[in-house]
């Protein structure tokens, strides 16, 4: 993290991603003369709203146009700004893709995406505001870098961290509050760099977002069972941290990624490349919303219908500890 | 032919009814946006209550005019209408945003009867109510689409692609409607970007424009009357309206584009409401 690149919030422990996003961008505002923040009528909802308050002339609020938003960012960041974009989800990866891919990531601009109400963090809203594909979108785009931070704590290093990191990036956050799973943001938050929360020998949990909490709860739970779990937070979706995922291959020898996305083309997807690659087979799971259209619902009674929350990856561990795995102590031979 | 002195009365009271029920989904759902609800209200109820050929028991009958809530947000206030009219058990609404319910906050056309769209990511309608009018025409049919859009909404630019094309085709199966309360999510649509003139932008792209108070039925009846004789292009009629309409802490509260209701401002909307019709009549 450079110099003078800090941040701090009160209450921290309290606040919802997006309330620490805001807080920290406005943070941010007073060392970087050319950050400019912008919206599509979302100011509030984004909360990306906190730093055109403070600094309205380096705010811009395009009304409802999206496709236009990420337009004028690229253009902005041509122009020797330095962009900070923020809509929900949705409309970042799906609406706005070929903008992001074509205007921003083609041409490897400095814009910075904060995109808020992934998943099905918005499960009232119904289908046309969930977003259970925009990690698969996002890091199929080449130049892109994609996080998914675990809980505000690493929301609010998520952005510091991207504000230095030359070229696009895209870090996806919830809608409401969740329980933080950090009690500290210093713990070395580094893009690319996946955090160990839990060691443990007998299945890993690879996971991100809201999911690593979840994860966390099934670890606790399981080790009364007598199961030792790891649980890896995978903030950064890309680039992957393959030298994590081989470790945990060899040494746990079971793999179950859980995600708050669509379980084709997300985390599990990524991680999945990641292990055939390595020439290794092991008992693999991925855990997410299935192939469909979410339901309507609150966020929690989704995450337990499609089994993802701490009650669904213990019923998956269970599954998955049943099933034969070679035992083999060689890998030179297999890579 | 106008509508008559006894036809806006009973409007008035379906309007009355549904705005309450609009109040009563908001407490219950724990939320919603009844801001648009308030102000779309007058619009549906002169479609849906006189103009728009439908069949509640039958909600999928080949030659029914179709209704296209671009503005998707404004579900909420499209499912009062559609409950009122009996195309479902108005008792479902209970579940309105609950765990399972084919009622989330837009309504899903797969799961609503009476919904011909599944919207709720702005600027869409319009182009799909101009695919089915063409569509229609295409097939030598003569029932109509009609597409409510909020005001925000028209910060698009698919909707102005959509507008372009329907000109083209010459759709005048299609009437459309703006909503314009003069307010989006984060304030004033003029704070903001600048919509107006938005008569002469509809204009410039070849539609018929018709500007009526869309609170007032015989003005919304009039120029809804009007669209049906025009040939060869479509028409768009810009309603004025108020964001929240009826309920008097939320009118032109852009705070209250969405939000939840306790039980004593559910009775003091409901209070509103009732002194608001009692001066009108309904
Ligand atoms: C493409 C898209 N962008 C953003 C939103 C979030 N959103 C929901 S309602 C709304 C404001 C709508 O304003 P307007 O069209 O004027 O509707 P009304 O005032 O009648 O409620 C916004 C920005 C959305 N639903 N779709």
């Amino acid at each position: 993290m450079a110099e003078g690149m800090t941040w701090s919030v009160l209450d921290g422990d309290k606040l919802t991603q997006a309330e620490i996003y805001g807080q920290v961008l406005t943070q941010l505002g007073a060392t970087n003369p050319r950050l400019v923040a912008m919206t599509a009528d979302l100011a509030k909802s984004t909360k990306i709203g906190a730093f055109g308050d403070k600094y309205p002339d380096r705010f811009i609020n395009m009304g409802i146009a999206e496709n236009s938003l990420f337009g004028v960012a690229a253009g902005l960041a041509m122009a020797g700004w330095k962009p900070v974009v923020s809509t929900f989800a949705v409309f970042a990866a799906l609406r706005s893709a070929e903008q992001v891919r074509t205007d921003i990531c083609y041409q490897n601009l400095d814009v910075k995406i904060i995109a808020t109400h992934a998943g099905i963090s918005f499960g009232q809203a119904g289908s046309t505001h969930h977003c259970t594909e925009d990690i698969a979108v996002m890091r199929s785009f080449a130049n892109m870098t994609v996080i998914v931070p675990a809980d505000g704590i690493e929301t609010g290093n998520a952005v510091v961290a991207a504000m230095d990191h030359p070229g696009p990036v895209y870090i996806r956050i919830g809608r409401g509050f969740e329980p933080p799973v950090n009690t500290t943001k210093d713990y070395g938050f580094q893009i690319g760099k996946a955090v160990t929360m839990k060691d443990g020998k007998d299945v890993t949990l690879i996971t991100c977002g809201v999911c690593v909490g979840q994860a966390m709860r099934a670890a606790k739970v399981l080790e009364t069972q007598g199961l030792s779990v790891r649980v890896i937070n995978m903030h950064t979706i890309k680039p992957i941290d393959r030298d994590i995922i081989i470790k945990a291959v060899v040494e746990t020898r079971r793999i179950i990624t859980v995600e708050e996305h669509n379980t084709m083309g997300g985390l599990g997807s990524a991680v999945g490349e990641v292990i055939v690659e390595s020439g290794k087979a092991c008992a693999f799971r991925k855990l997410g919303v299935p192939d469909a259209f979410a339901i309507v619902g609150y966020p929690e009674d989704l995450y337990n219908h499609y089994k993802f929350d701490a009650d669904g990856i213990i019923e998956a561990v269970g599954a998955l500890m049943k099933k034969e795995i070679e035992e083999d102590e060689n890998w030179d031979d297999e890579t | 032919m106008p509508l008559t002195a006894e036809e806006i009365k009973t409007m008035q009271q379906k309007a009355k009814d549904i705005r309450k029920s609009i109040v009563d989904i908001t407490f219950t759902a724990g939320g919603g946006h009844i801001g648009g609800s308030l102000s779309q209200t007058d619009i549906l109820v002169a479609l849906y209550y006189r103009y728009m050929n439908i069949d509640p028991k039958n909600p999928r009958k080949e030659d029914r005019d179709r209704m296209i809530l671009s503005k998707g947000h404004g579900g909420l206030g499209w499912a009062a209408v559609l409950g009122e009219k009996g195309y479902f058990d108005k008792a479902l609404l209970k579940n309105f945003n609950k765990t399972g319910s084919p009622f989330g906050m837009h309504l899903d056309s797969l799961k609503v009867p009476g919904c011909d769209a599944s919207t709720g990511s702005l600027g869409h309608g319009l182009a799909i109510a101009v695919g089915m009018a063409i569509g229609a025409k295409k097939l030598k049919q003569s029932w109509r689409t009609y597409c409510v859009m909020g005001d925000g909404e028209c910060c698009e630019g698919s909707v102005w692609e959509a507008a372009i094309i329907g000109a083209f085709h010459k759709l005048d199966n299609l009437t459309a409607f703006v909503d314009r309360n003069r307010l989006m999510i984060d304030g004033p649509t003029e704070d903001i970007t600048q919509l107006d003139s938005m008569d002469d932008k509809f204009k410039a792209f070849g539609w018929e424009v018709l500007h009526v108070d869309g609170h007032d039925f015989t003005a919304l009846g009039g120029a809804i009357e009007k669209a049906m004789a025009i040939k060869d292009k479509p028409t768009v009629i810009i309603c004025d309206t108020v964001k929240g309409k009826c309920v008097d802490f939320m009118e032109n509260e852009y705070k209250w584009h969405y939000g939840g209701l306790d039980s004593d401002m559910r009775d003091k909307a409901y209070t509103c409401i009732d002194t608001y019709y009692d001066k009108v009549g309904g």
